[in-house]
């Protein structure tokens, strides 16, 4: 196996990458420069809102807008009249083509399936008359009874799309007869032999939340239409190539007719991965050649942005008495809401992220995605890896309170690594793991063996404490395997410059800047050599975009050997320049230097070994490719990658708790992660952090409650409670390597592993307060507080410890 | 009506509607710093001084600030650079829609602890002050490190910093 240090003897040589940049856009971004989305508006923008069902299940028998259409001011309205409703349906996810989330949407339809689904378009000269006119639409409704239980979906005699023209382009076992938006069993080895044969197995249900991302920069897009008479589409988006298909198919215009843009983005999570709101302002620009612009409150982000699946989780996890785990059965319910985004993709990491930390004889993974009348769920940072790894490492923690064993032992003796062959990952090989080193890493940082399982204590007031410690695993993929794409362009600029073209979406991550940073190193140049540009459907490569943590892995790789190809053409011509075989010549980032084989030894100083040394500039290169001398010096490259080496990490949460009143802080955060070589460790760091923190949220704060008539409660950040500063106390951050010769430099990916952790680890800590195992997210004060009036289970692992007081 | 607000030492006089929010009055007049994030004065994206004093103006009436000075990013920028540096230096800054609210706030707290002479607050005084100003990117952990690193800083360059 590859150790640390050996990953360090890699990559100890570098000079751009694996160093603390700035981000490129850090200077305007804090001096709060308008660079975002709704601050580049024209100020002539029709505003665009959507009429919104009051109805989670029910067909408009008949709408009149005359009324508001004479509100002066308004400039349009269009309703399910204006689209034909037996055209192809389309789908609002941001995906390959072709997609595996359904084809279930048209842009209006009669049939509404959510509360908040949009029944009318109406676009004004300001707010006012907008909602004025939205007042004065006169709809006669079919109210229908809806179907809001996820469990209830499948076979249920009310249909969510029953409608002949829904579609499903990707055989992922979807029925919409069925209200099944995706279904898949799969397996290795007969495991319910290997459950039967083992001394115990923990069967236990689990269950999380429809998470909100939280990004702060609500969704935004201002349309417009160019010279040539093309819809320009401006957003706050991840996924700009998927925006123009979503779009043309959601208007049935060519996708030649469509240009999109991503300015700076306030914060994605992969929410901006769906296409939530793209086609609104386009059809309001298309029809009526007037700038749109279309700005969702918090309110309309919560209820009709597309939030975290909702999960339920069926795990039967076998062991011998020594702590060996030899099979996994997981079944996961999700609930994809009323339209399918991501339904089918977002399941299948519940078990493909989860099951392969182990090495189980035998799994089984069985999967049902539902359709519901609720607001549709989507992509968010984890993307089903998050709900599974709740319920999986619940499961061990679980497993080693039954055994008495030591969390951090159990997992050393069962994990994977570098070298295995993953059956429960599509069978692809373990490429690079220190997952190891992270787990003994986060024991000796987080002071492990002094704290598990915890301690209680009363206060001098008397209040019962208990400061208790949990840990979990983790690990994400980086890239989907053979179906996303990395796309760059390098090219070499007069004035001895590069530009660096991207596809991907800089959402804040600082993906800008560590792709320079690759290219830089590539180039032998300094970091502001490099400028970057994109995303821009018209002149960016294309690149799948910024999700599924293909962008450092992918795009990076892209970047990398277009680095490479533009540093030969650059020799090349340099070599043409000198009038040397191009053999001879060297690039050291300024120069091409004729440098004849013999003596291509690396020499001290060169110039003062031969003064009359052969070279030309970089400068003087780039200054001729304007002249049509040399022609323009340019590579692109696109990447896929067979496999998606995952990244790994072990992290534990260490929590106070007020027994009587229920109240808890996470005092400390412990992470031990191995993302392969930081190409900016800085901004992995502030990644991970950001991630864990996103992850306590969702453990401790972040509810998601319906009415009986299915409206969101939470819709707003009164109710839907992110964490505040004074929510969490410290969070400790450790990169332990490992080198994975895939990835750039030796990276693989970050953004997502790090949410993984805390939901697991947090409900273990919170079992070694109160003695009883939560199951469901979020854990709320109440639920404590109750555990310890009733002490359901009894056993709490914490002890009394005097010296605490 | 008709109000006279002082924004970034220029006066501003305009007829506005009398439920027109501080926040669309200083963006419909060039101040793109300040950023709606919430719409229910949660979530700290929006602050600007008024009269010095860190506010909200997603809950405030333009109609409230008449007569008053409001005070923006864009009035700040030079002590922006500064502050914000070092909180770009742990790239904690990231997506950066919340980093002018959060600037505003922490200008407010800066020119407070001088007043109050404390030039090493602690953390949780610091989260205290900053309890409003929500940050989904960071985990709050780089900005703290940033916070920390501009105090440490300033004990010893007092005359080079301008706040």
């Amino acid at each position: 196996m590859r150790t640390g240090d050996e990953a360090k003897g890699l990559t100890g040589n570098l000079k751009v990458v694996n160093h603390s940049w700035r981000k490129k856009d850090a200077d305007q971004l804090i001096t709060g420069k308008p660079v975002y989305t709704q601050d580049i508006a024209p100020k002539d923008c029709l505003v665009v809102k959507v009429l919104e069902s009051p109805y989670a299940n029910a067909i408009i028998e008949d709408i009149d807008t005359s009324v508001a259409e004479k509100v002066p001011g308004v400039a349009a309205v269009f309703t399910w009249k204006d689209v034909d409703q037996n055209a192809r349906r389309y789908t609002k996810a941001g995906a390959t083509f072709p997609e595996s989330s359904p084809y279930d949407r048209l842009l209006l339809d009669r049939h509404m399936r959510y509360i908040g689904d949009g029944a009318a378009i109406v676009a004004g000269e300001d707010e006012k008359c907008v909602d004025k006119a939205m007042r004065l639409i006169k709809i006669k409704w079919n109210v229908l009874e809806p179907v809001l239980d996820m469990h209830k979906a499948i076979d249920n005699k009310i249909l969510v799309h029953p409608e002949d023209n829904w579609e499903s382009i990707v055989p992922v076992g979807a029925d919409n007869k069925r209200n099944l938006c995706a279904h898949s069993d799969e397996s290795d080895g007969d495991v319910e032999a290997v459950l039967k044969s083992c001394d115990i197995v923990i069967d236990e249900t689990y269950h999380t939340q429809a998470c909100h991302q939280g990004y702060m920069e609500p969704f935004c897009t201002w349309c417009t239409k160019d010279p040539y008479g093309r819809l320009v589409i401006v957003s706050s988006t991840q996924i700009v190539f998927h925006v123009r298909r979503n779009v043309a198919n959601a208007l049935h215009i060519p996708k030649s007719m469509i240009r999109v843009v991503k300015p700076r983005i306030g914060g994605g999570f992969g929410a901006k991965q769906t296409s939530v709101m793209e086609m609104y302002p386009a059809f309001v620009t298309w029809k009526t050649g007037r700038n749109a612009k279309m700005v969702f409150t918090r309110r309309q982000c919560l209820t009709q942005g597309t939030p975290r699946h909702e999960m339920e989780m069926h795990v039967r996890l076998g062991a011998m008495k020594d702590g060996t785990i030899r099979g996994i059965y997981l079944y996961t319910l999700s609930n994809a809401g009323a339209y399918g985004e991501h339904g089918p993709t977002t399941v299948g990491l519940s078990g493909h992220k989860t099951i392969p930390l182990y090495r189980p004889e035998a799994f089984r993974f069985v999967t049902d995605v539902v359709y519901t009348n609720i607001n549709a769920a989507g992509a968010y940072r984890g993307f089903g890896a998050t709900q599974g790894m709740f319920a999986v490492e619940s499961a061990v923690n679980e497993l080693c309170h039954k055994l008495h064993r030591d969390p951090m032992d159990l997992r050393l003796q069962n994990i994977a690594h570098e070298g295995d062959i993953m059956p429960g990952y599509y069978n692809e090989p373990n490429t690079s793991s220190n997952l190891d080193r992270c787990i003994q890493k986060v024991r000796e940082m987080s002071g492990w063996d002094a704290k598990y399982p915890g301690q209680k204590f009363t206060t001098p007031d008397g209040r019962h404490m208990a400061r208790t410690v949990g840990m979990a695993i983790a690990m994400q993929g980086s890239s989907i395997s053979a179906v996303d794409v990395g796309g760059a362009t390098l090219r070499l600029e007069e004035g001895g410059f590069y530009m660096l073209i991207l596809g991907c979406a800089d959402m804040g991550t600082g993906c800008d800047t560590i792709l320079a940073q690759i290219a830089a190193e590539a180039l032998d140049c300094p970091l502001d050599k490099i400028q970057v540009s994109g995303a821009d459907t018209d002149t960016s490569p294309y690149d799948s975009g910024s999700y599924a943590s293909s962008t450092t892995y992918l795009t990076g790789r892209a970047v990398r050997d277009a680095a490479l190809e533009l540093r030969k053409k650059i020799i090349r011509e340099g070599a043409r320049l000198l009038g040397c075989p191009e053999e001879d010549a060297d690039f050291d980032g300024e120069y091409v230097r004729y440098v004849p084989l013999k003596v291509q030894e690396p020499s001290e100083n060169k110039a003062a070994a031969d003064p009359e040394e052969k070279k030309v500039s970089l400068n003087e290169i780039a200054e001729r490719t304007v002249t049509n001398i040399t022609g323009i010096l340019e590579a692109t490259n696109t990447q896929s990658s067979p496999t998606s080496p995952p990244p790994y990490m072990a992290g534990v949460a260490e929590l106070l708790t007020d027994l009587d009143t229920g109240e808890c802080r996470v005092e400390n955060y412990y992470g031990a992660i191995d993302c392969g070589t930081t190409i900016n460790p800085n901004l992995a760091r502030v990644q991970a952090e950001g991630g864990i923190l996103q992850g306590i949220g969702m453990a401790l704060y972040e509810g998601v409650h319906r009415t009986e008539k299915g409206a969101l409660i939470e819709n707003s950040f009164m109710q839907y409670k992110m964490p505040a500063r004074p929510d969490i106390g410290q969070i400790h951050i450790s990169f332990d390597p490992s080198y994975e010769h895939l990835g750039p430099y030796g990276a693989k990916s970050i953004g997502e592993l790090v949410i993984d952790t805390p939901c697991p680890a947090v409900a273990e800590a919170v079992y070694n307060a109160c003695g009883v195992r939560m199951r469901t997210l979020p854990i709320t004060r109440e639920d404590i507080a109750m555990a310890g009036i009733k002490g359901e289970e009894g056993s709490v692992a914490a002890q009394e410890n005097p010296s605490l007081r | 009506m008709t109000v006279t607000i002082n924004v970034n030492g220029k006066a501003i006089c305009g007829d506005i509607a009398p439920d027109l929010l501080l926040i669309d009055f200083l963006r419909d007049h060039g101040c793109l710093s300040v950023k709606r994030g919430c719409d229910t004065s949660n979530c700290g994206a929006c602050t600007v001084h008024m009269d010095g004093k860190p506010v909200l103006s997603c809950g405030i009436l333009a109609a409230r600030a008449d007569g008053h000075q409001i005070t923006t990013l864009e009035g700040l920028q030079k002590e922006a650079l500064e502050f914000g540096g070092f909180i770009a230096d742990e790239g904690a800054e990231q997506c950066g829609y919340c980093s002018p609210g959060l600037i505003m706030e922490c200008i407010a707290m800066v020119r407070e602890c001088r007043e109050k002479g404390i030039d090493n607050p602690s953390d949780e005084d610091i989260k205290a002050y900053l309890a409003g100003n929500l940050c989904r990117c960071s985990g709050y952990e780089g900005q703290m490190r940033g916070i920390h690193a501009f105090f440490e800083w300033r004990r010893s360059h007092r005359d080079a910093s301008i706040l």
